[in-house]
């Protein structure tokens, strides 16, 4: 299961960026997670739920997510369009040599803690 | 409470532990190589041709992660070389740390090569840094030319692309050409071997790659 990989090491990073700054509770954590990562966000939840709970400085914490747009790039007509609308084929051109540009991400934007 | 602007990936301590792994191994002179691809592109195939190839040459060991069963480190066992069964758990991909784990229970020699046969699937394996100190996918002829426009980051990440079963080309209709192009687009510095581990066909060039790649990065220490 992908979200449970990503949760492990999330609140690891998490772990570690608490001792760093000395903070020893993490109100919340907003994260980006972009719109063709893979990432199923209810399943993100739910592991996350399971997990924060092993972590004290993350027991309390509530999981923000924010959707990063998938955009690929079209590098017959050097446009880009919206990945989800449109998948592989550029749109304009109908040319099928296509690349994202993002929309994989999953990024720890900011946390609120003290 | 205050906010904190971090834009970190979720994934920085994996990162982390990624890069210890790979300077403690690097000071062992143990050559660790992630090999990812899908389900039945001829991991364990390619990797026994490899060992039959190099014996008396390089001292290969094989960690095979799987969902489960043991077949694979069976099949490698056959042939006198040391390997270990990892199983994931349902994880769909290794990180560092189950790489670590894998390797302090394997007790690789100093001096080897330590495959890493990742758990079979395109996606999440390239998506985590192990600690190897390359990365390999390959690409089996039937799955398809279209393979790198599907899955990008596996084709952008890996230093060398093997396309198996290239015994089978007169088969299947797969563009070696359009694949290479495709691959080369995504990643220019990728190396791609086109062999068959069955005639033997291509494999001494990837074969020579590897023990050069390896004499190269273990100098740096």
């Amino acid at each position: 299961m992908h979200e449970m990989g990503i949760i492990i090491n999330l609140a690891e990073t998490l772990d570690d960026t608490a001792r760093e700054e000395g903070l020893t509770n993490i109100a919340r954590v907003t994260l980006q997670v972009g719109e063709v990562s893979g990432i199923m966000t209810d399943l993100f939840e739910d592991c996350w739920n399971y997990f924060k709970k092993k972590h004290p400085v993350l027991s309390e914490s509530r999981l923000v997510l924010e959707t990063i747009p998938a955009v690929t790039y079209c590098s017959s007509c050097e446009k880009t369009y919206e990945t989800v609308k449109y998948g592989r084929e550029c749109p304009y051109c109908h040319s099928g040599e296509t690349w994202l540009v993002q929309g994989n991400e999953c990024v720890i934007k900011e946390i609120e803690a003290e | 409470m205050k906010v904190i602007e971090l834009n970190k990936k979720a994934t920085a301590a994996n990162d982390r532990d990624a890069e210890e792994l790979r300077r403690k191994l690097q000071a062992r002179d143990v050559l660790l190589i992630n090999l990812m691809s899908a389900a039945g592109s001829g991991k364990t195939t390619l990797i026994s041709r490899t060992i039959r190839d190099l014996e008396g040459k390089a001292s290969i060991g094989v960690m095979e992660a799987d969902l489960a069963s043991e077949v694979d480190a069976e099949a490698i066992e056959a042939l006198g070389a040391r390997s270990i069964q990892v199983h994931t758990g349902g994880c769909c991909h290794m990180d560092a740390s189950m790489t670590r784990q894998s390797l302090e229970a394997f007790g690789a020699e100093s001096g080897s090569i330590v495959f890493l046969e990742n758990v079979g699937n395109l996606i999440c394996p390239a998506e985590f840094d192990t600690g190897a100190h390359l990365k390999v996918m390959i690409l089996s002829l039937p799955e398809g030319d279209d393979k790198p426009l599907k899955y990008p980051l596996m084709f952008a990440e890996s230093d060398a692309l093997i396309i198996t079963k290239m015994d089978a080309a007169p088969y299947f209709d797969f563009d070696l050409e359009a694949a290479k192009r495709r691959a080369l687009a995504l990643n220019p510095s990728i190396k791609i071997f086109p062999v068959s581990a069955k005639t033997g066909e291509g494999m001494g060039e990837w074969e020579e790659w590897l023990m050069s790649r390896k004499k190269e990065l273990m100098r740096k220490h």
